[in-house]
């Protein structure tokens, strides 16, 4: 479940322009049959998948197999490249529950993609912390590099609420990778980077590690880490 | 064995209580009437005094300025990766020290020790930890046999909030060990962290700290040689703010759509799986090992009397340098930002508003930033609250109508769509206020957006609805003029503005808004 980094050969044809304009605040719960995504469309867990799948299934009382529809649709739409229905109806099929259940739960989470996205999906967070840092700006340089250089639907672009790295700001997730403390050129810089496999994550341009405050310490001053042994209570 | 500042506290408040004379800080009132007291005191008297102070800790020093926590007393040595996250960095740190002794403790010790500590939920709510693992120990809680869970809220959805992220990919090991620890209080057979969709590094180095916690046999079937059996597993999240709503967590993890159960019956009684459970934050739950190693004294000897211990702060915002720091509670808003942050950009009087704990506190003005203490009561008293301790620091050139309009429109996405108050009141704020942004609204529409989210606040079966109500009164309580100033110039140049921003010959024809001017906002 959790090897994703892996990208996914990609056996579907992508749009042409995978641009979010708008915050997807509406999540339309419909599903409309299109010629990549129809009730016909087969679809069928790898073997390797399949192991993955008894582990993820061990994970909830054998009553509740229903728990594992979240990680299963996850693990499908990571091979499938996105949550078609044909997923979702495999997944009903594997935890035994009526599709409708699985239907609504992939149509209430976000990360669920039930159209085709590109095999670089960004996420530019333009929530409050990174919008004080001109996250705006950051989405508006990423969707114009998309919409100039995505013939292949290589890129999907969405606008993400808060990613939870705000210290960071602005911040895009790549695939889930984030990438941090950009500007309008180092989103641009990433995504080209992305396509020849040497992006690098965290803090753009390596301005620092992670969350400590750029320059000077201000805590752990240390050479070596505080050991709680030497001050662990002797009645234990 | 050197003494930490917290255990200073404490022993020094033991040994004598004459040290008031010696405070820096102390106003001139409490000086006058402490003085007047001392003098009077016999000798006796002294002693009973003395006596008295053994309650509490911080009377030792009343009035000492909160802060500069020593590098000895933080919790997470590993905040900014300096070390390995693996399980011998992890061991060389303490973690795993002694989890044998504790566990053997037993249930009732490990709540009392957590009572003593005077640690509160670090994920919003603040309730005191101590009593809420109890809550899962009722009595005759052994006939009631079967799985009982503990439940990891890592779901760090809050704009504003990063600090889980940093314990999970950096201190993993210090929360699986929590979580057996908290899990062996509550008598808990198994624990699942519920981590966000979109921390998928942080669930990377969660599995491994938790394949390699298995692999030494520190949780499994015999955890630490125990006998005691406890399993951890991770539910990733699928990018749904509201799962960090307890019961809509364990919704998620059942595998249905993440909206909020009604209370009664509580998880404690009723909870995952129908199972007794209880959901705690990451941080509440990370911090438990080092305070029942250090002892709750260490902890209660930090920060103010029900506001103890040290507690990470995420500053973000418009500071020189945005940073997760650990700090001691009670630390003074403005120290914390100026110590490690290097101040506001532009520098302190370039301040506009704080939000001092995550997108759903109200904000502050720049005099109620200026004296606010960062802890539960602390902020309180300045109309706030601590939240999740996630600092927005918004400077003059901040658009404060937009940013809050930001916030409303995010708790549109959000709303779960359960409860209509809710649904509705949250699309309807975040309407108005992106009118309000522009302009393009009536002066007495203020008020009805204050009436909308009154009738929002305490309507929903969650706190969703409060949370998205809040920033929005908190806007209009401290910055009302800015609002109007907007609408005024709006509306010189468009005279004849109605409710909702209309004009009177718009229409609306085959869904387009048709006969607005330019720069309207429908």
């Amino acid at each position: 479940m959790l090897r994703r980094f892996v990208s996914v050969p990609r056996t579907l044809p992508l749009r042409a322009t995978n641009v979010a304009a708008v915050r997807s605040h509406h999540i339309v719960g419909v599903h409309r049959d299109t010629k990549v995504n129809n009730q016909k469309t087969p679809f069928t867990f790898s073997d390797e998948n399949k192991k993955e799948i008894e582990k993820i299934l061990a994970k909830y009382p054998p009553q509740y197999k229903k728990g594992a529809i979240m990680p299963l649709l996850d693990l499908g739409q990571h091979q499938h490249g996105f949550c078609s229905i044909g997923v979702m109806n495999e997944v009903a099929k594997i935890c035994e529950v009526p599709p409708m259940r699985v239907y609504e739960v992939a149509s209430f989470y976000t990360m669920f993609q039930r159209e085709p996205i590109g095999k670089c999906h960004v996420g530019v967070c333009t929530n409050i912390a990174c919008m004080l840092h001109g996250a705006e700006d950051v989405f508006a340089a990423a969707k114009d590099f998309v919409k100039n250089n995505n013939a292949d639907g290589y890129y999907s672009l969405e606008e993400v609420e808060c990613s939870g790295a705000c210290t960071n700001a602005p911040v895009a997730e790549v695939n889930n990778i984030y990438f941090e403390d950009l500007t309008s050129e180092g989103i641009v810089q990433v995504l080209k980077d992305f396509k020849q496999g040497k992006a690098v994550p965290g803090p753009y341009a390596g301005k620092r590690k992670s969350c400590e405050p750029e320059g000077e310490k201000t805590s752990l001053f240390g050479e070596k880490a505080f050991d709680v042994r030497t001050v662990t209570r002797t009645d234990i | 064995m050197t003494k930490s500042r917290g255990e200073k506290a404490f022993t020094d408040s033991k040994e004598k209580t004459t040290n008031y004379q010696q405070t820096t800080n102390i106003n001139k009132h409490q000086q006058t009437t402490k003085q007047a007291r001392m003098s009077s005191l016999t000798r006796m008297s002294a002693f009973r005094l003395s006596k008295r102070t053994l309650a509490t800790v911080a009377e030792a020093n009343p009035n000492r300025r909160l802060g500069k926590l020593s590098d000895q007393d933080r919790i997470f040595q590993n905040l900014y990766s300096y070390y390995g996250k693996d399980l011998k960095s992890a061991q060389a740190r303490g973690d795993w020290h002694k989890t044998k002794e504790i566990v053997l403790k037993g249930d009732a010790w490990i709540i009392d020790q957590m009572k003593k500590s005077g640690l509160r939920g670090r994920g919003g709510a603040g309730f005191p930890s101590g009593l809420k693992w109890s809550f899962m120990n009722p009595p005759g809680w052994e006939k009631n046999e079967g799985p009982r869970y503990l439940v990891v809220n890592a779901d760090e959805g809050e704009p504003g909030t990063c600090k889980d992220r940093e314990i999970m990919r950096k201190e993993p090991h210090k929360l699986v060990e929590g979580c057996l620890l908290a899990g062996r209080a509550m008598n808990a057979t198994a624990a699942y962290i519920y981590i966000r969709g979109e921390f998928l590094e942080e669930a990377i180095a969660m599995q491994q700290a938790i394949d390699e916690a298995y692999a030494a046999g520190l949780i499994g079937k015999d955890s630490c040689g125990s006998g005691y059996a406890f399993d951890v597993f991770i539910h990733r999240g699928m990018g749904a703010y509201i799962c960090g709503e307890e019961t809509a967590l364990i919704e998620s993890i059942e595998g249905k759509q993440g909206k909020p159960r009604l209370k009664p019956p509580f998880p404690a009684a009723v909870g995952l799986f129908g199972r007794p459970s209880t959901v705690t934050n990451v941080e509440t739950v990370a911090v438990a090992p080092t305070i029942l190693r250090r002892g709750p004294e260490w902890f209660a000897g930090l920060g103010r009397p029900g506001n103890a211990g040290v507690k990470l702060y995420g500053i973000s915002g418009h500071v020189n340098k945005p940073c997760v720091v650990e700090e001691e509670m009670g630390i003074p808003l403005r120290d914390l930002i100026e110590i490690h942050c290097g101040g506001v950009r532009g520098g302190w009087d370039n301040l506009l508003s704080i939000i001092p704990g995550g997108c759903s506190v109200p904000n502050l003005t720049k005099e109620a930033s200026e004296k606010a203490l960062m802890d539960y009561d602390g902020l309180r008293e300045v109309g706030s609250s601590l939240g999740t301790g996630a600092v927005i620091v918004m400077d003059k050139s901040t658009d404060i109508i937009k940013a809050i309009a930001r916030l409303s429109s995010f708790y549109r996405h959000e709303s779960c769509g359960q409860c209509t108050p809710c649904r509705e009141g949250t699309t309807w704020l975040s309407k108005a206020m992106d009118r309000f942004v522009v302009g393009d609204a009536k002066p007495e529409e203020i008020d009805m957006i204050i009436e909308v989210t009154k009738r929002l606040e305490g309507h929903s079966i969650c706190g969703l609805g409060d949370a998205a109500a809040w920033p929005v009164q908190a806007l209009v309580k401290n910055f009302r003029p800015i609002i109007e100033e907007r609408i005024a110039q709006f509306n010189s140049k468009h005279p004849n503005i109605e409710y909702g921003g209309w004009v009177p010959n718009a229409t609306i024809y085959d869904g387009k808004v048709n006969g607005l001017p330019k720069n309207f906002h429908h």
